[in-house]
């Protein structure tokens, strides 16, 4: 049982990394805890390259197929851990000058990390399911962190009924497949079904609560309603978190449920999905259009970015006219998603590190102060306009590659009126994109006061930039890595 | 020397590239360093769009100065995986004018330019950005980087418009710069959703697993249904048919001419709108023939209606931008009859006057630029007697409004002539009577145009003081080069129909072949 505790290295590291930050603050003055960010950071990445990097192109399931280690598991894993470094170092700024308790705020962190790791290599359902409550506790406390400020309570209370409420949802419909079918593990779960072709409806309730459990911490149209606010209330750091690694773990841990338990109902799911998605394009996009507040805006763009991906993932799976499984394009496809995912991330986490820089803790992230910017600094105007256009899906930057990739894939795989949809509903985001850059560069203020980006700031968003550029000029390089994991899932 | 020609085709696009990274990297306070670069760059292209002209052999034709370079390589086993994406460079007959057309509008659009003076880098940097974009769809023949370029060229757009444009003042309203230049941003894009579709639609019913063009095209006869193509020509025709200014699409183009800054409303009118048409030669005659063929009358009949309505809207314009700004929706309209005639000197002339009208066009906002510079106003009822004030500017606009209204002797002649010919012997009977409309649009253009010179620059001059008001010198060499290039268009065509037949000649092949 425990010969093969070396697969899990990474895990124990990491979540060593976690103790050991939260037993610094106790021996460290407090004019060094500044410098814990960084050790956090750093950690993460010496785990990367100590413990990810060599088993890379493991293949093993382990403890009684428990936990799966592959391709894909080890990829997302170092994304997290590289996503993890990065944010913790960008939140540096406003945890030191607003927390009081900064190591707690980061081991937090590095445990939600843990959470998402053992989240996409699990093979299993419930392991699955208590692998997103670790998450899901963490993320209670980060957007309630910031205790002081009326908004951060709202928004936090919000999350704690809603986020309790889905995961109920989601366990609910585990016990029903698990009643059902005698059986969480994703492999046994696909043979069950392919031997029984016809469902009950208690199996019928379980998978709907158990996808809809899914679709409330993605965020898709109807179950959106938290993420504006929890956007919007919880301190900058913690939405671009949210926004970004935590969807994206959703996501990838959703996509390997629905290759490796789901398949053989294909049909069933697929068209809910297709519609969820389509809603949630064209609600978050056509909702945004009439927002004030830049975080809320975002929230919504994010709903409907996330209305793209699912509409990939209902793409995976199809049918044939004799009822079997085509998964010729669901590689291309899952290639699409991740490659989206990635430039989705780089695009908000560089918007919303600059609107942290630009609005710090004052309550009112109003768009209309961002007029001017231009002329206040050019360089967090630069990174918001390219990464805006990269959302929009305009080239030279990331936005425009992933979605080509992403909707030719759907395209292929599907029909082409999904994509139609889809490409209408990133026109109309276009719309409201623009009015930002138009407030940033057209607009005049009279306010001319320059910002003080710290140097490690600066470093973070010329990194971001040229990762935006690079993704949109020459995929290839990061392409070689996400073959890699979405070979080893199908 | 051997390496540049081999490679010549891509320094088009890397040379603009290349020239904005260069003008990012300074400081704005050397705001005159900005200027001479963006003037070596842009002579430099200026001579390598002259070199492939060179280059192109006539008497071989097809497509020549391949290149290509593999961007995206995918392994595994899906149809995509052999081949993936691949950036395939090439040029017909049709794009080495065009290619010359850029060249030409790039190097009098930076000299038009020479004046800016708020953020100048920004401006050549948003500049260059949206040539490299043209010379890369001009170019481009592979589906996926014709899309990208396509979309690179929209994208600065909005900017440049929204931060240097100018508003227009109608004195009941105002028609801000910022409402056009989100007008033009969404229009363009939603046209690209129709293209991004069929694009799609056509990489996947060729199953190929390539967005290479040439190799699409060999697959035409078995793959593509003339159901498939009817659909897919619509949206591509409706799609580029936005950008090249078609009726009921254009109204983006006279309000987005009039609020951008100099330059840019030369390269947009000179050059992008051609991409328009271009885009419907390149994908969809080539790619969708039967289509195209069947499709083809719609498009004469939108054709004529721009010729038409875009020549009475010019006749009602009583600002100068926007008289230009009408009279390019009327001349596109030219260009689309001329591709929907189907006969090989309608085709020939359409492209003629793709460049005809980029080199006039491009005179005209040069000339009202200078005009708007030094009188402040664009009102045609109090401008009045400018061949006192500013003589060159004035000969300009007189010479671009003689092309434009078709003055034998001049490249417009030569261009619309030839399209008249294409649509008369086109479609029978009806090919006539589109034919007799197409030159009653020419003779309305006659009576705008006439009016304007003589109100505006022969009329009764005011007795101020005129020193300083006329073209600068970059203006002044801008001008001479499109003067140049009109005239030898109009007098000595024959190099240049030489090669847009060596163009034409296939693609018409290709749609009669596949009925």
């Amino acid at each position: 049982m425990t010969n093969n505790l070396d697969l899990l290295i990474p895990e124990i590291l990491v979540g060593s990394l976690a103790f050991i930050i939260l037993g610094l603050d106790l021996f460290l003055k407090p004019k060094f805890k500044e410098f814990i960010a960084y050790i956090a950071s750093t950690g993460l990445i010496l785990i990367l390259i100590f413990s990810i990097v060599p088993i890379w192109n493991t293949k093993a399931n382990i403890y009684e197929n428990i936990l799966i280690l592959d391709g894909y598991a080890v990829f997302f894993k170092a994304i997290f851990l590289i996503l993890g470094a990065v944010l913790i170092l960008s939140s540096r700024n406003y945890v030191n000058n607003y927390f009081s308790y900064v190591a707690e705020y980061y081991s937090i962190v590095i445990f939600t990390i843990l959470a998402m790791m053992f989240m996409v290599s699990s093979s299993e359902i419930l392991t699955a399911y208590i692998s997103l409550e670790l998450l899901s506790f963490g993320l209670y406390v980060l957007v309630a962190f910031n205790r002081f400020n009326k908004r951060a309570n709202e928004a936090s209370v919000k999350y704690i009924l809603l986020g309790a409420f889905s995961s109920a949802i989601l366990l609910y419909g585990v016990s029903q497949i698990y009643g059902h079918l005698g059986t969480t593990n994703l492999t046994q779960i696909q043979q069950e079904l392919s031997l029984n072709s016809d469902m009950s409806m208690g199996l019928i309730i379980g998978f709907s609560m158990f996808i809809v459990g899914f679709l409330f911490k993605i965020g898709i149209v109807p179950f959106h309603m938290w993420i504006p606010d929890v956007y919007e209330g919880a301190s900058t750091p913690v939405t671009v978190y949210l926004a970004v690694l935590v969807k994206i773990a959703v996501v990838a841990l959703f996509i390997r449920v629905i290759i490796s338990g789901l398949m053989p109902i294909a049909q069933d799911w697929q068209f809910i999905l297709i519609g969820f998605s389509i809603i949630s394009m064209v609600i978050g996009n056509v909702v945004a259009l009439i927002q004030s507040n830049i975080k809320r805006l975002l929230a919504y763009s994010s709903i409907g970015h996330a209305g793209y991906i699912l509409l990939g993932v209902a793409a995976i799976g199809t049918l044939d006219q004799k009822g079997l499984i085509i998964i010729d394009f669901s590689r291309l496809i899952v290639n699409g998603i991740i490659l989206h995912l990635i430039s989705y991330s780089i695009a908000s986490i560089s918007i919303f590190l600059c609107v942290d820089i630009i609005f710090g803790n004052s309550e009112e992230e109003q768009i209309n102060s961002m007029k001017g910017l231009s002329a206040r600094s050019p360089l967090m105007s630069l990174l918001i306009t390219a990464s805006l256009i990269s959302l929009g899906g305009l080239p030279i930057f990331a936005g425009f590659t992933s979605k080509f990739y992403l909707f030719n894939a759907i395209g292929t795989q599907i029909s082409l009126w999904y994509v139609g949809i889809a490409i209408t509903a990133s026109l109309i985001s276009l719309y409201y994109y623009l009015q930002v850059i138009r407030k940033i560069y057209i607009d005049k203020n009279e306010d001319q006061e320059s910002f003080n980006i710290p140097i490690l700031s600066k470093v973070i968003l010329g990194f971001l930039f040229l990762g935006l550029i690079i993704l949109g000029v020459y995929p290839n390089i990061l392409m070689e890595f996400i073959y890699h994991a979405s070979e080893s899932l199908l | 020397m051997d390496l540049i020609k081999e490679n010549i085709l891509i320094l088009t696009i890397l040379l603009p590239l290349l020239g904005a990274a260069l003008i990012l990297i300074i400081p704005s306070y050397l705001s005159d360093l900005v200027k001479y670069i963006a003037l070596v760059v842009s002579i430099i292209t200026f001579i390598i769009s002259i070199w492939i002209f060179v280059l192109y052999e006539i008497n071989v034709g097809g497509v020549q100065l391949l290149w290509d370079w593999q961007w995206l390589s995918i392994k595994g086993s899906w149809p995509l995986g052999d081949k993936g994406i691949t950036l395939n460079l090439g040029v017909d007959g049709i794009s080495v004018m065009m290619v010359l057309l850029t060249g030409t509008v790039m190097l009098t659009g930076v000299m038009a330019s020479w004046n800016i003076q708020s953020r100048n880098k920004d401006f050549f940097v948003l500049y260059f950005l949206l040539l490299a974009g043209v010379f890369g769809v001009f170019i481009s023949y592979d589906m996926f980087f014709f899309f990208f370029f396509y979309e690179l060229s929209v994208m600065p757009m909005f900017l440049l418009i929204g931060f240097w444009g100018s508003s227009s003042d109608f004195r009941t309203f105002i028609r801000t710069k910022e409402y056009a230049a989100m007008k033009l941003t969404l229009f363009l894009v939603a046209g690209s959703v129709l293209i991004w579709v069929a694009i799609i639609a056509i990489f996947v019913q060729a199953g190929l697993g390539s967005f290479n063009i040439l190799e699409i095209q060999k697959v035409v006869d078995d793959k593509f249904s003339l159901y498939f193509q009817q659909i897919n020509f619509l949206m591509i025709m409706i799609g580029f048919g936005i950008l090249a200014g078609m009726w009921p699409f254009h109204t983006w183009s006279p309000d987005g001419h009039v609020a951008a800054p100099t330059s840019v409303s030369m390269v947009h009118a000179g050059v992008l709108m051609k991409l328009g048409a271009f885009g419907i030669i390149r994908i969809g005659m080539t790619l969708l023939p039967e289509g195209a063929n069947s499709l083809m009358p719609v498009l004469m009949i939108l054709g004529c209606i721009n010729v038409i309505y875009g020549a009475f809207s010019a006749l009602g314009q009583t600002d100068l931008k926007y008289v230009v700004g009408y009279s390019s929706v009327s001349h596109m309209g030219y260009v689309l009859m001329g591709l929907a005639s189907m006969e090989q000197l309608g085709l020939t002339g359409a492209v003629f006057q793709m460049f005809s009208h980029g080199i006039m066009t491009a005179l005209f906002f040069l000339a009202v630029g200078a005009i708007y510079n030094s009188m402040h106003t664009r009102d045609t009822l109090i401008l009045s007697g400018l061949i006192k004030k500013m003589p060159y500017i004035s000969v300009f606009f007189v010479l671009a409004g003689l092309t434009s209204l078709g003055l034998p002797g001049l490249s417009g002649f030569t261009a619309e002539i030839l399209i008249f010919l294409g649509v008369f012997k086109s479609y029978g009977s009806l090919g006539v009577l589109f034919g007799s409309l197409a030159v009653i649009g020419a003779g309305i253009t006659a009576i705008y145009i006439l009016r304007l010179l003589s109100s505006v620059f022969f009329g009764v001059a005011d007795k101020n003081d005129y020193s300083n008001l006329d073209a600068t010198k970059f203006e002044n060499i801008a001008g001479i080069i499109i003067v140049g290039l009109i005239l030898f268009g109009g007098l000595y065509p024959l190099p240049f129909i030489d090669m847009i037949t060596a163009g034409v000649t296939p693609l018409l092949g290709n749609i009669l072949g596949a009925l």
